[in-house]
């Protein structure tokens, strides 16, 4: 099959046939779940808190353009400058800009997902600029050339044993390290980075608009030092990040933690207001804004799919969903991987070319009952399934399928024609293939209980 | 009590006998059951798929073949799951969305087959009996579109001789998913693999649930690899023991 449609089916045939992968994803993802179970105890109501949450998210969402601009003018009168980009290429731009003018020689980065959006990394790498990632699970991805497989948890699909051979075979340490010995050979190799970088780029866990203030948080405290050691700063945001207050903090940091890792709050919880002032010692001289559009004004622009924007980008619908337990994370071949992936994909990247990972769900929900700000994930998967038949990209069959379909419904008669038998033989010829070799072909009885019901009842009625 | 039954498309067409032995269970708890025979479909179907000017046609027919205003009660947690959460937004104006608080009859009549007897009857009065370790699934269109978990147990717990254990993943789906398990058979087969394996590990020797579309599903994979391991619809084990008018046997078996 053609394009990238094709390749998902490809490869979500042969990673849903790997066992191995099955165990690794089935082990580190339970372990997620109880961490979540324990973590959720904090919470007397936590329902009650994902729906303060949602109604915080939907005020931040519908006022989205005066939130901004408070931020935008309040970040500013701090002495941090706002750069607006319209899509990728502006927010690459700006960013190079920034670097020619820095002399900019090294980078340094902690986790951010909207920099995998763009695809910063090979960016700056063509202009001969060299960055680090610094999150250890980013660290272990960009050792490895591979994206992220998870949106929390970057190196989720990976062995500590895995881990242990790509150090080895890309460091040159020595075989077999354990975690905690893993763990030291990147905080040795980490360090002299931070310390030698001309800029710290990292991502934004929220924009907070009444305080005009960056809200980071990280386990490894790493964030803190992209942020502290070089002389720039230069945070990149999805414009849809924004908090009204920083206020909305004690309940989206333990919400985002919880769901994200299972934790009461994470470890280390910054709010950058700005660069350093005239009387600070700490601190970065020049602190930059990225507001990145790249496609989330289409997806406010739609009112049926703007509850998307409510996402904080916790993780918790991807452990949670079997599609994506099954199948991994690099192939879903986008960004944003899981549900929340499936539903925005379309929208950021075209309809056309990745409406079919809204079909390549079971619509089982558990991605709508874990998130922590409530969207109806499941049902925007079937608003993207309406929402691509009505641009016609069905194909003809399908559509005659569900014609007659349509048609048998309606009519008792019609439904009662065939018997069992030719209505089974009509499954194999339509389904064969497509049911697999892996399960048998449902027995179709004689009659249906319609027909069953009725010669009964005239039985009786003689 | 006047019960109207609904039995869905896929009941109708591959599992009549579990659509007899529910008015059999009905009868034996004294309620007057209806069946119109015009009924098709909820249109569930095709909404899935994005199809919604085909499913909001059958929605209506479906409004049409059946009265409001009596209990309307189903073999099936998805499809009444589909007409309760879903049916505001195919027929805009006739169905008000439930968060409005609206009354509608519909949505207040409309019941699983399972909620309806523990919230409706006195379901103490079924003296069903199997013999074996049952363990139950729950569908996610009764678990999550209605929010049946404890009501199948409880019908459940009260059947002699059936010992119920409870999997680690009896709220994980069981693939099927509709046009899912079509469109992505490996996904899907993957996921109903680790569902029968995890039951099979628990010793059950039945998997039972509110749905039969989980069960054909879990019930091909089965077959297909010779498990012993048996799936039921929760009717067919209620009714199991009954001395009903309409079952040919003590009850009937999927497999």
């Amino acid at each position: 099959m053609r394009t990238i449609q094709g390749k998902f089916h490809r490869e979500s045939q042969s990673k849903a046939e790997d066992l191995e992968h099955r165990r690794m994803m089935n082990h580190a993802l339970n372990q997620s779940e109880i961490a979540f179970q324990n973590g959720k105890q904090q919470f007397q109501n936590l329902d009650k808190a994902k729906e303060d949450a949602q109604s915080v998210k939907e005020k931040a969402t519908i006022h989205l353009d005066r939130y901004l601009l408070e931020f935008e003018d309040r970040f500013t009168k701090n002495g941090g400058k706002v750069i607006w980009a319209r899509d990728g290429k502006e927010a690459l731009e700006a960013v190079w800009k920034i670097c020619a003018e820095k002399k900019a020689k090294k980078i340094v980065k902690s986790k951010s997902m909207v920099t995998e959006e763009i695809h910063l990394n090979a960016f700056l790498q063509k202009k001969d600029i060299e960055v680090i990632e610094t999150d250890l699970g980013e660290y272990i991805q960009q050792l490895s050339e591979e994206p992220p497989y998870h949106i929390v948890a970057p190196s989720i699909h990976k062995s500590k044993e895995e881990v242990a051979q790509l150090f080895h075979e890309k460091l040159g340490v020595r075989p077999h390290l354990g975690p905690e010995e893993l763990t030291m050979v990147a905080r040795r190799q980490l360090r002299t980075e931070f310390q030698e970088a001309d800029i710290g780029i990292t991502g934004v866990n929220f924009l907070l608009s009444d305080i005009g203030g960056v809200a980071i948080t990280e386990n490894e405290g790493n964030a803190r030092m992209v942020t502290a050691f070089p002389n720039t700063h230069i945070a990149i945001t999805g414009i849809e990040k924004v908090l009204p207050s920083a206020k909305d903090l004690e309940l989206f940091w333990p919400l985002l933690a919880t769901h994200g890792s299972g934790q009461k709050v994470t470890v280390y919880n910054s709010i950058f207001t700005g660069p350093k002032h005239r009387n600070e010692t700490d601190g970065p001289e020049d602190m930059y804004v990225i507001l990145l559009d790249n496609g989330r004004t289409n997806i406010l622009s739609d009112p049926e799919m703007r509850e998307s924007l409510h996402c904080i980008r916790c993780g918790a619908c991807l452990n949670v969903c079997p599609v994506y337990k099954n199948i991994g994370g690099h192939t879903y071949n986008t960004v944003y991987g899981g549900p929340i992936g499936s539903v925005i994909t379309p929208h950021l990247s075209g309809m056309k070319e990745y409406g079919h990972l809204s079909h390549a769900s079971s619509l089982c929900g558990a991605c709508t009952e874990v998130c922590p700000v409530k969207i109806n994930l499941h049902e925007l998967l079937l608003k993207n399934r309406r929402k691509s038949v009505e641009q016609k990209n069905t194909f003809r069959l399908e559509k005659f399928s569900w014609y007659i379909w349509k048609r048998s419904m309606l009519s008792r008669r019609m439904l009662n024609t065939a018997n069992g038998n030719t209505k089974e033989r009509m499954f194999r010829y339509l389904f064969k293939k497509s049911w697999g070799e892996n399960r048998a072909i449902p027995t179709f009885p004689k009659k249906s209980f319609n027909e069953q019901w009725k010669e009964r009842n005239s039985k009786i009625e003689k | 009590m006047k019960i109207q039954l609904f039995v869905p498309c896929f009941v109708d067409q591959l599992f009549p006998q579990t659509a007899f032995n529910m008015i059999s269970i009905l009868e034996k708890l004294d309620c007057e059951v209806v069946y119109n025979p015009q009924q098709t479909c909820c249109g569930q179907p095709a909404f899935n798929a994005g199809h919604w000017n085909e499913s909001k046609i059958v929605a209506q027919k479906f409004l049409d073949d059946f009265d409001p205003e009596n209990y309307i009660v189903t073999p099936s947690g998805s499809c009444t799951g589909f007409v309760r959460n879903h049916y505001h937004k195919l027929l805009s104006g006739k169905i008000p969305p439930k968060d409005l608080g609206v009354k509608n009859p519909l949505l207040r009549n409309i019941f699983e087959f399972s909620e309806f007897l523990v919230q409706k009857l006195d379901y103490t009065k079924i003296k069903a009996s199997m013999d074996g370790v049952g363990t139950y699934h729950d569908s996610c269109g009764a678990l999550r579109e209605c929010g049946i978990k404890s009501a199948p147990r409880k019908l459940l717990e009260n059947v002699e001789g059936l010992k119920i254990v409870e999997t680690e993943d009896s709220e994980v789906c069981c693939g099927f998913g509709g046009t899912f398990a079509i469109k992505y058979e490996p996904i899907s087969t993957a996921m109903t693999e680790q569902k029968v394996h995890n039951a099979v590990e628990k010793g059950a020797d039945y998997i039972i649930s509110t749905d039969l579309s989980c069960l054909m599903q879990m019930d091909g994979y089965i077959k297909k690899h010779n498990y012993k391991i048996k799936t039921i619809h929760i009717v067919d084990v209620l009714s199991r023991g009954l001395n009903p008018k309409y079952s040919s046997n003590s009850g009937y078996c999927v497999s």
